[in-house]
């Protein structure tokens, strides 16, 4: 603990007045915060075993587990994208750390979800799966997705960056494709109702918006002049 | 007022509140969403067992020696579209909803037009058990042994003319107990129909009770159909009002979605729903998947009434 203070005094110089305010930012320290984010990540992840051995899962579980998991790695995955916006428009550095397990656990999410809807829904059957996925484009646009969302986890490690160097960031643009097929992927489930998938779309289609680089110089100018 | 300088914040302790408030902002949206992830305790299942009498079926399993739902699963997982869209929540957002006294009116092109009070049904036509499977549009089914009596019996005693080729059925329109009536994606009340020689299938059941009781609310309580070689949105629940009609009613799922959704509407596993295939079903309380059976089961009974329309995409 005592480590991290220096730390922290060194990076922000952490003055010496406010103990309240002191003992805030020490508890928020970027540590802190990255386990935090494993937490949460991983809590629905524990809320569904949880569940799942209570018999808290509705009538049909694997529904339930299904749209559970789906609707976690969609989250993730967006949660993902503010990270990098939230560095260069705020300044809030942390939140690139968070970047990669947000990334990874969204991976880790959706592959939950489409195991469960191969080998538990559909038993590994393969009339079943060749009818599913014909007869189903939603989940062949999922599935699109998630084989898209592979390479990105694979290459997620520092080495990875290093190897590949500029590709690197080229190769991980691929994260909006694989959103927006997701964000397709979940309209088409729904039923009727379609705000909430759309309301998704729109935040993704923001977030894209802000990593361009026209859009980005203009907002960054603005905002250093105000 | 003056204001020394050593109580004005610095402004690197100033900065960092601000990042201390914007990630508390973050955390909190996180919470937000994972909070999103699991229904409220108060909208958990509710044990429909303890209100109004045990639950007991006389039979154990249907003609195909398939066993009965739990009466837990049963009240607890319902496509009702009045209360939620999430079939986990229907129990507990309709547990009050009032359903006594409770009049259904039956008219429209009949001879002896009628309202008659359930209660006052239940007595005239003593319902009886049957066991039926239901199968959802969405591919999950259930075996379910209902309490009620066929539709043709009330249809008899209110003795439709010959003009009248369908039966057009309304539920009923409460959006001030009904939190999903206020949703705008659908005209609200929920409308369904019957051709007149389905209508007089013995099949084609008007249901009052479930398990040996009453049927609670999110069953469709006091007053449903049950017409189980067609997808379960066809037997609409908490009926109002049941016109003979000379055309094709509108129902509310042709309205909302009619590439999707038609009017016979009957069980095919040949017949894929556009986004996905009707092949196979989940029987609530198995793990996998079983196949699904043409007309859910019931071809001996239903299906000399389709002769001619085997192929037509609207006969599914």
């Amino acid at each position: 603990m005592r480590e991290i203070e220096i730390r922290l005094r060194k990076d922000r110089s952490l003055g010496g007045t406010g103990e309240r305010r002191r003992r805030a930012a020490r508890w928020l320290s970027p540590e802190v915060l990255q386990i935090l984010v494993h937490l949460a990540s991983l809590f629905p992840f524990a809320l569904l075993v949880r569940d799942y051995f209570t018999g808290n899962l509705t009538a049909n579980p694997i529904q339930a587990a299904t749209l559970r998991t789906g609707k976690t790695a969609l989250t993730l995955l967006a949660l993902s994208l503010v990270c990098t916006p939230l560095c260069t428009y705020f300044r809030f550095t942390v939140a690139n750390r968070w970047r990669r397990p947000l990334g990874l656990y969204a991976f880790f999410y959706a592959a939950v979800h489409f195991l469960i809807f191969i080998w538990v829904d559909l038993g590994l059957n393969w009339a079943f799966i060749v009818e599913g996925f014909i007869q189903k484009p939603y989940a062949l646009v999922g599935f699109t997705a998630f084989l898209l969302l592979i390479p990105l986890a694979v290459t997620s490690t520092k080495g990875w960056q290093r190897r590949l160097g500029k590709t690197w960031k080229r190769l991980h643009s691929l994260v909006y494709y694989a959103a927006g097929l997701v964000v397709l992927h979940y309209t088409w489930v729904v039923k009727t109702d379609i705000r909430e998938p759309l309301l998704w779309g729109f935040g993704i289609g923001l977030l894209l918006l802000l990593r361009n680089r026209a859009i980005k110089r203009a907002l960054l100018d603005r905002i250093r002049r105000s | 007022m003056k204001v020394s300088t050593s109580e004005i914040t610095p402004e690197h302790l100033y900065l960092s509140r601000r990042e201390f408030f914007k990630t508390a902002g973050l955390l909190g949206a996180g919470a937000a969403v994972l909070a999103a992830c699991s229904p409220a305790a108060s909208e958990g299942p509710v044990d429909y067992a303890a209100i109004g009498g045990e639950p007991s079926a006389i039979a154990a399993t249907d003609e195909l020696g398939d066993p009965l739902n739990s009466y837990h699963d049963i009240t607890n997982y319902n496509n009702y579209y009045e209360f939620s869209i999430d079939k986990a929540r229907v129990a507990a957002l309709s547990k009050d909803f009032p359903t006594s006294p409770w009049t259904v009116s039956v008219g429209g092109l009949v001879r002896n037009p009628r309202t008659f009070d359930v209660d006052d049904l239940k007595k005239q036509f003593s319902p009886e058990e049957r066991v039926y499977r239901l199968r959802c549009v969405e591919g999950w089914s259930m075996v379910i042994p209902w309490i009620g009596f066929p539709l043709h019996r009330l249809l008899d005693v209110v003795e439709p003319q010959s003009e009248a080729k369908f039966v057009r059925f309304e539920a009923v329109h409460d959006p001030e107990n009904m939190p999903g009536q206020t949703s705008r994606w659908y005209n609200w009340p929920y409308i369904e129909g019957l051709r007149i020689d389905e209508a007089y299938n013995d099949l084609a059941l008007m249901t009052t009770g479930l398990y040996g009781k009453d049927l609670v609310p999110p069953n469709g309580a006091p007053l449903r159909l049950a017409v189980p070689w067609k997808y379960g949105f066809k037997s609409i629940k908490a009926i109002v009002k049941i016109d003979l009609v000379e055309t094709m009613p509108v129902s509310l799922w042709m309205d909302a979605a009619p590439n999707e959704y038609h009017f016979y509407s009957n069980v095919n596993p040949d017949v894929p729903h556009p986004r996905w295939s009707q092949a196979s079903e989940r029987r609530i309380g198995e793990i996998g998947r079983r196949s699904t059976l043409l007309y859910n089961g019931y071809a001996d009974q239903v299906a000399h009434m389709y002769h001619g329309m085997e192929d037509q995409r609207e006969n599914s």
